[in-house]
């Protein structure tokens, strides 16, 4: 198929950037996104020209390395996946679409494509740990009895791959599905009760400190996730705020 | 102290005050019906919530402070969530994962807000006129004329009955929103928000039969 692509291109971070049109052709429907995108970059070096910067690597879906806001919604318009796993055959011969970075004050762009998303790593770093034991006598995680809802629901929190999705679909750049779900998935389990109280105010205050916006409830960051994080860890995350902050 | 300056605290106030907000809503409808149903009654609970000195100097202070923590902080948020996303999209498919009403609160309530203004301006305003400035002498029977003459210009009806709509669209979202920003969602929520979009519904078109009902049967003397 043959494709009309409109790519943001920025030089750099201090650099504006803007969209420039690309048309490639004989594009087949069982590539990925990102084969797409490789295929557009060898023909752009064999002219000579530089390729178009983009984050990827594990190519799973595993990893939330890859990115990309694909005509107006983060990993494009299949649900579920992430852009490496997103096929061509989505797309239809002869469409135009339009590709961006991320957007939001806490992701700037370092080049094309690729955003700094070092905020989510500061805001795990805040708080979304555990204390363990490891000088020998580490209790296998496994004799702790746990609730299975509550062990499934904590899974489910834990599968958040942050890739940033949630943060570029939100109309607010709101990072609280990622925090929430690195929340969760340490608040439903007994080995997360040793820092609860702080973990929820450090990661929140982090989160904030990093300039994104506010939750407006939309559910845009729930349907966009490609990992199904659900709006109810942002609850979850807001009983845990306000019970901390009242223990003080 | 950080509990303020916590993006979650804006958000427990925004959802408590529009909670109560919501509580006020249901005895307004509730008294309004009445106009339309029992004018005698409709006069009684509007004297009383006119004279009783709990309702004039504690509730209505409350309510005024309620009204305006809402739309200050809805205001608040609003300029901080722009501040979130400084370089627009070139193309933005917000109706793809979102509902419109969810991703325009601020308009719905700028309408509404709007309203408020020009209905403190009808009630409130006079009613301050002519307790409180004018000094007129008590009168027990007068609020239900002064309902529905109120309503009887066809401008005014149409400008009640769209922010009513407006209100609709703001309730659709913004009720079960706010158990959401409360840390509330559970097993009932599903039900729950059913419920709120059935309120969200019934109760502004409450009003506006209210408003519709008297613009046509008008007082002839």
């Amino acid at each position: 198929m043959k494709l009309y692509l409109k790519i943001w291109r920025q030089k750099d971070a201090s650099t504006p950037g803007k969209i420039v049109d690309y048309t490639l052709d004989g594009v087949e429907g069982d590539m990925s996104f990102l084969e797409m995108l490789d295929i557009l970059n060898e023909e752009l070096v064999s002219k000579g020209e530089e390729p178009v910067e983009f984050d990827h690597d594990c190519r799973e879906g595993i990893c939330g390395t890859c990115s990309l806001q694909i005509n107006g919604e983060p990993h494009g318009p299949d649900r579920l996946v992430t852009t490496c796993q997103l096929h061509m055959r989505k797309f239809n011969d002869g469409d135009t679409i339009v590709i961006e970075p991320f957007r939001a004050k806490a992701f700037p762009v370092i080049k094309d494509l690729i955003v700094d998303r070092s905020a989510f790593d500061r805001i795990q770093q805040a708080g979304g740990y555990i204390s363990v034991n490891t000088s020998g006598n580490t209790i296998d995680a496994n004799t702790i009895p746990i609730n299975k809802y509550d062990a499934d629901e904590a899974m489910d929190a834990a599968t958040c791959i942050g890739c940033g999705a949630c943060v570029a679909a939100c109309k607010n750049a709101s990072a609280m599905l990622f925090t929430s779900a690195k929340v969760s998935q340490f608040a439903l389990l007994p080995q997360g009760q040793v820092e609860a109280t702080e973990r929820v105010q450090n990661m929140v205050r982090q989160m904030d400190l990093e300039g994104f916006g506010n939750c407006t409830n939309t559910g845009a960051c729930e349907v966009e996730c490609p990992k199904g994080i659900s709006l109810t860890n942002i609850a979850r995350m807001n009983r845990e705020y306000l019970s901390a902050t009242c223990k003080g | 102290m950080s509990l303020i300056k916590s993006s979650l605290a804006r958000k427990y106030v925004m959802a408590l005050s529009g909670l109560f907000l919501v509580t006020f809503l249901i005895l307004h409808v509730a008294i309004n019906l009445a106009s339309v149903f029992s004018p005698d009654f409709f006069n009684e609970a509007s004297h009383f919530m006119g004279y009783n000195p709990i309702i004039q100097f504690l509730m209505q202070p409350i309510l005024i402070i309620g009204v305006i923590v809402h739309f200050v902080m809805g205001f608040v948020l609003e300029i901080q969530n722009k501040k979130a996303r400084d370089v627009s999209y070139v193309k933005y498919k917000g109706s793809a994962n979102a509902p419109w009403v969810s991703r325009n609160m601020i308009y719905s309530g700028l309408v509404i807000l709007a309203f408020l203004a020009l209905h403190f301006y009808d009630f409130w305003v006079h009613e301050m006129a002519y307790k409180y400035v004018e000094a007129n002498p008590e009168d027990p029977t007068r609020y239900y004329y002064e309902t529905v003459e109120k309503f009887a210009p066809f401008w005014r009806t149409i400008l009640y009955v769209v922010s009513f709509v407006l209100l609709s669209l703001h309730l659709w979202h913004g009720f079960a929103s706010s158990f959401q920003s409360m840390g509330v969602n559970n097993k009932y929520t599903a039900g729950f928000k059913k419920f709120a979009k059935i309120f969200a519904v019934v109760v502004p078109l409450a009003f506006a039969f209210i408003a519709i009902y008297h613009h046509l049967n008008p007082i002839t003397h």
